[in-house]
């Protein structure tokens, strides 16, 4: 698969399966503002979602529309990072994965508006404020939650020592990733990684948390399409209208 | 999700005011609603980028999505179309285009009131700074978009009920992706802001 159309999926394969995720919170949040946040969040994901992969798809040339790649793919043809498909679990797994993603994500985008590559950069001009949004949201209930209650405090830092190993996934470069550095398109990782780490470093102490060592083992092989378990399961209810009445349309 | 590519269709009927002006187009245009709040039309919300007429009376609008995610722009596409057949434009093209990005800056001073009649706070600030961002300005200049001790003080936003700047946010997100709720601390009455985005 040709390089930028594999980065292309990544990125969308990502913003889906996360909005999948978030959108399992629909109308069971744990207040009607969080509610309509995570749906909103999951919302702008969605729309991300089209324009990576509308210009993979035309890239790839291949017949397959937006539509062919969010549900006629299986699991190890998607290129989402570990991170996202772990389960909601409790609020504070839901929203401690948020973080994490968020804060790289903020990054990213703010990097890809400077791609060589004009469409990337045009579609990361144009999700650049919803991230930052995003960022700010997450960050803010970080805080809220670490120095909150005990309980609340004790579940966000269960939630941050448990997900803390799939956070390095996403400045794991493999080829496809440094291709693209190469060619201008991404950002290199070290600058990800380091941001990345300041920022979540200072929200977490602000929030009264541990911040696991920077250097732990991480988990990976999303990217490459080596899935979790969890995976399938997100894919059995997302794909099956698709799967069950193929080429249905409304 | 079959919806953003650039769509063409012909009205069966004649052209009845073949060769209608750029300006004339935009004046309907201009009576397009908002699908999601149709006080305001798509014109004054800043949805529609350009208008071009070709020599054979073809049209073509340019439109940008105010959110990636936006539900409403195939919505607008329809009622964009529907609206210049009505009109005797046979032939309308339409065109997506992401950047420059939609801001709350593209809204016009006759939608910001009609926001405000309608029980929307209108945008009170400028938009998020983003060029600071796009130009490098390093580090500094992008974590301070989301670090929370560097975030600007939140602006004040009249209730459109009473006009008191005494209200509070209740959430950063709202009814759709563009809003978020506030609540008034005087005649406590909970609304919309349209979020400066």
């Amino acid at each position: 698969m040709d390089n930028k159309v594999n980065y292309l999926l990544r990125l969308g394969d990502n913003a889906l399966i996360l909005s999948q995720q978030l959108s399992q919170w629909c109308g069971k949040g744990p207040a009607l503002e969080e509610d309509m946040a995570l749906t909103n969040v999951a919302l702008d994901l969605l729309g991300q979602t089209r324009m990576w992969y509308a210009y993979a798809a035309e890239l790839e040339g291949a017949g397959r529309d937006e539509d062919a790649l969010a549900y006629l793919r299986d699991a190890h043809e998607f290129r989402n990072c570990l991170l996202l498909e772990q389960p909601n679990g409790n609020y504070a797994d839901t929203l401690v994965r948020q973080f994490f993603f968020d804060a790289w994500h903020y990054f990213l985008i703010e990097g890809l508006t400077r791609s060589s590559d004009a469409r990337i950069a045009a579609i990361a001009e144009k999700s650049l404020k919803e991230v930052t949004y995003h960022l700010r949201r997450s960050g803010d209930l970080i805080v809220r939650l670490g120095d909150g209650t005990a309980v609340s405090h004790a579940r966000t830092q269960a939630a941050v020592d448990a997900l803390w190993m799939y956070s390095g996934e996403v400045f794991a470069y493999d080829a496809v990733d440094e291709a693209m550095v190469a060619e201008g398109v991404a950002p290199a990782a070290d600058g990800l990684r380091a941001q990345w780490l300041a920022h979540v470093g200072e929200i977490l102490a602000e929030a009264t948390l541990t911040m696991p060592p920077a250097d732990a083992w991480m988990q990976s092989g999303g990217k490459q399409g080596r899935h979790t378990e969890h995976l399938g399961y997100i894919l059995a209810e997302m794909q099956f209208l698709q799967r069950a009445y193929p080429g249905a349309a409304w | 999700m079959k919806a953003a590519a650039p769509t063409t269709a012909t009205a069966a009927v004649a052209p009845a005011e073949a060769g209608a002006h750029a300006e004339q187009i935009w004046g309907w245009l201009g009576e397009v609603p908002d699908p999601e709040i149709p006080v305001i039309s798509i014109v004054d919300l800043g949805i529609v980028r350009e208008v071009r007429v070709a020599a054979d009376g073809a049209c073509d609008v340019t439109i940008t999505p105010t959110y990636s995610g936006c539900p409403a722009m195939q919505v607008i596409a329809d009622a964009i179309t529907e609206a210049l057949h009505a009109r005797g434009v046979a032939t309308v093209r339409l065109h997506n285009q992401l950047s420059p990005a939609w801001t709350t800056d593209w809204m016009s001073e006759t939608g910001k009131a009609a926001l405000r009649g309608y029980g929307i706070a209108p945008p009170a600030q400028q938009v998020i700074d983003i060029s600071a961002l796009r130009a490098g300005a390093g580090q500094r200049g992008v974590l301070s978009a989301v670090s929370r001790r560097a975030a600007p003080a939140a602006p004040r936003i009249a209730c459109p009920r009473c006009g008191s700047t005494h209200t509070e946010i209740t959430s950063q997100f709202g009814s759709t992706p563009c809003k978020a709720l506030y609540k008034c601390l005087d005649c406590r009455e909970p609304f919309d802001y349209f979020k400066c985005h």
